[in-house]
């Protein structure tokens, strides 16, 4: 096929044209805008809508949380925002050392607790079997155990750090890192969580180190996807933007990554809502009853 | 003649035309202390209960009536005289629409002019068809500082609603949105959406040799950001005056009413549309007039 004709996109009416494998400019953000924008996001839902002054923020040393701080404290101030480390007993010292590095650099409070009898009491005792897939599933679950219960403790409000990238191929613990009440980043690509985080100053050794869960020495999201986010993220915003398929790999994107998004994504649609509740009524809550979440 | 007017960039209560109510009165009493004194304050689409409200529309729907005795008696008939347009979720009958009152306050309050909303965005975020209906029409009124039109949103985005106002002798064209941000890319510093509205609120103007004034509602509902950026027009198509990113502002604006003959002799668009709109709409398969629009034939 050949190009398209140069794009000159309206204001406010995003570019068509033809989706092209190594142009990643549709993911290109206005950083500064961004920042912002979820400044006051966080102040509307935190303070106006919810009455909270202080928030709680599970710090892993990587580039989410970090970037979810850095916009609290420009939000709230450094004294509003409560850091925890919550490291279990395979977590690295890097992990570690990076979120001391951003709480320090950020000028917020932070406490770890560690959370490897909690996750062993259960594992260790009952289930010591239990391979790393698991065992990163009840360490996520448990990481929103403590985070509640420190929220509540400090009258503070949980704040999640999960990106659009993570949340459209499902690679994210259900009810675990999805359920704080707000969440900042969840319409963010990975890609563009990246540009924010320099802009805000999260310190470069955090922003160019291979996100990973932290589970097993060596482990990486993007080895575990199959894919660099880089990619994934560009092929994510074509098809949410109604290129199927066939059209991206006609344009020269790769059919086994293609094939690799649209599957996760495909499977995962479910990890992206409530759970299904019967219905048995004409006011079945969601369905018939129909009250957004801030009426 | 020239008019001086505000728009008041608001932050409604989700959901509380109570406290809400109070706020805009409280609002209305800081722009009329300033000087020049406005003679008309223009509050966003739905500034008496924020826009998204799903089934909560017809809990918080009130009659234009109501609102309007409300209004007057929280700002009180010793005020100074002033005009309110205000966006809210209008009940009649058992109906619901997306209204806008235009009512003058103070000592000689009167309830001059409703426009219920006619093009219901329901795609993407919108769900507007699911609760609320259609208004019958777009026309203009007189309200003594000057002949106006209101539009609701994505009225605006129909270029037909503008000519429609025009025609009809409409000087102002009074714009209120709830327009939810969307769009980060680099280079407009400002989100998608309100350069979109920046560039739809210039050309309306300039199409048709009118001032045009957007008020848009601020704050977040669910996610959702209202962003402000609040704006006037002249009959050129200049911008006049801006409202500022996500807070709540009173924007003062003044227009010069004398200035529509000067744009509209400049560059007579407007009067080649009134030429030959009539002819244009006969002669128009696509108009509908006096002929099926295409395709809506059943005898075949």
């Amino acid at each position: 096929m050949t190009p398209a004709a140069p794009v000159w996109p309206l204001p406010g009416i995003p570019a068509g044209g033809e989706p092209r494998p190594g142009d990643f400019t549709p993911l290109d953000i206005d950083p500064e805008l961004v920042a912002a924008w979820l400044v006051e996001f966080l102040r509307d839902e935190i303070r106006r809508r919810r009455g909270f002054e202080s928030v709680v923020v599970g710090l892993s040393g990587g580039v989410d949380s970090s970037l979810t701080a850095a916009l609290c404290v420009r939000a709230l101030g450094p004294e509003a925002v409560h850091g925890f480390l919550l490291p279990y007993r395979t977590s690295s010292e890097e992990s570690r050392d990076h979120a001391l590095l951003v709480a320090e650099r950020l000028g917020i409070a932070t406490r770890a607790i560690d959370i490897t009898s909690a996750v062993d009491g259960y594992l260790g005792e009952s289930e010591p079997d239990a391979g790393g897939h698991r065992r990163g599933n009840v360490a996520a679950r448990q990481r929103m155990i403590v985070l509640f219960d420190q929220a509540f403790k400090l009258r503070a409000l949980p704040v999640g750090t999960g990106n659009k990238s993570e949340r459209l191929l499902g690679y994210f613990t259900w009810h675990a890192d999805d359920s704080p009440p707000i969440n900042p980043l969840g319409d963010l690509f990975k890609t563009q969580v990246w540009e924010l985080a320099r802009t805000l100053g999260v310190p470069e050794a955090i922003v160019d180190k291979p996100a990973t869960a932290d589970l097993i020495h060596g482990q990486t999201d993007e080895g575990d996807l199959g894919i660099s986010y880089r990619d994934a993220d560009l092929i994510l915003h074509h098809l949410l933007r109604g290129n199927p398929p066939s059209r991206l790999e006609a344009c020269g994107f790769d059919p086994t990554r293609v094939s690799t998004v649209v599957d996760r994504l495909e499977r995962t649609h479910w990890k992206r809502h409530l759970p299904t509740v019967a219905m048995l009524s004409a006011t079945a809550i969601g369905e018939w009853y129909l009250r957004p979440v801030d009426y | 003649m020239t008019l001086d007017l505000t728009i008041a960039q608001f932050k409604p209560t989700k959901g509380d035309p109570d406290r809400t109510l109070a706020d805009i009165v409280a609002a209305l009493e800081t722009a009329v202390s300033a000087d020049p004194r406005p003679r008309l304050v223009v509050f966003p689409e739905t500034a008496l209960t924020g826009y998204f409200l799903e089934g909560g529309v017809r809990e918080v729907a009130m009659s234009a009536d109501e609102l309007f005795g409300r209004l007057a008696d929280g700002y009180g008939a010793s005020s100074p005289s002033v005009d309110l347009l205000l966006g809210f979720y209008e009940l009649d009958a058992g109906h619901v629409y997306n209204s806008a009152v235009l009512a003058r306050l103070g000592p000689d309050a009167a309830l001059i002019h409703v426009h219920r909303k006619i093009f219901l965005p329901t795609y993407g975020v919108f769900q507007e068809e699911r609760f609320v209906e259609s208004g019958p029409g777009i026309g203009a009124f007189d309200t003594g500082w000057g002949r106006v039109a209101v539009l609701i949103c994505e009225d605006a985005f129909h270029s037909v609603s503008g000519a429609l106002a025009a025609l009809d002798g409409a000087e102002v064209l009074l714009v209120i949105s709830a327009s939810p941000a969307r769009g980060a890319a680099p280079g407009a510093g400002v989100p998608g959406n309100l350069a979109r509205w920046d560039m739809l609120g210039s050309m309306l103007a300039a199409e048709h040799g009118v001032f045009v004034v957007v008020s848009q509602l601020v704050g977040f509902e669910g996610g959702k950001g209202f962003a402000g950026g609040s704006a006037a027009y002249s009959p050129r198509g200049e911008r006049l005056a801006t409202g500022p990113l996500w807070d709540e502002a009173l924007v003062p604006v003044r227009l010069d009413l004398e200035d529509i003959a000067r744009a509209r002799t400049e560059e007579p668009l407007f009067a080649d549309l009134e030429r030959t709109w009539t002819r244009l709409l006969v002669n128009s398969p696509g108009a509908g007039v006096g002929r099926p629009l295409p395709g809506a034939s059943t005898d075949r």
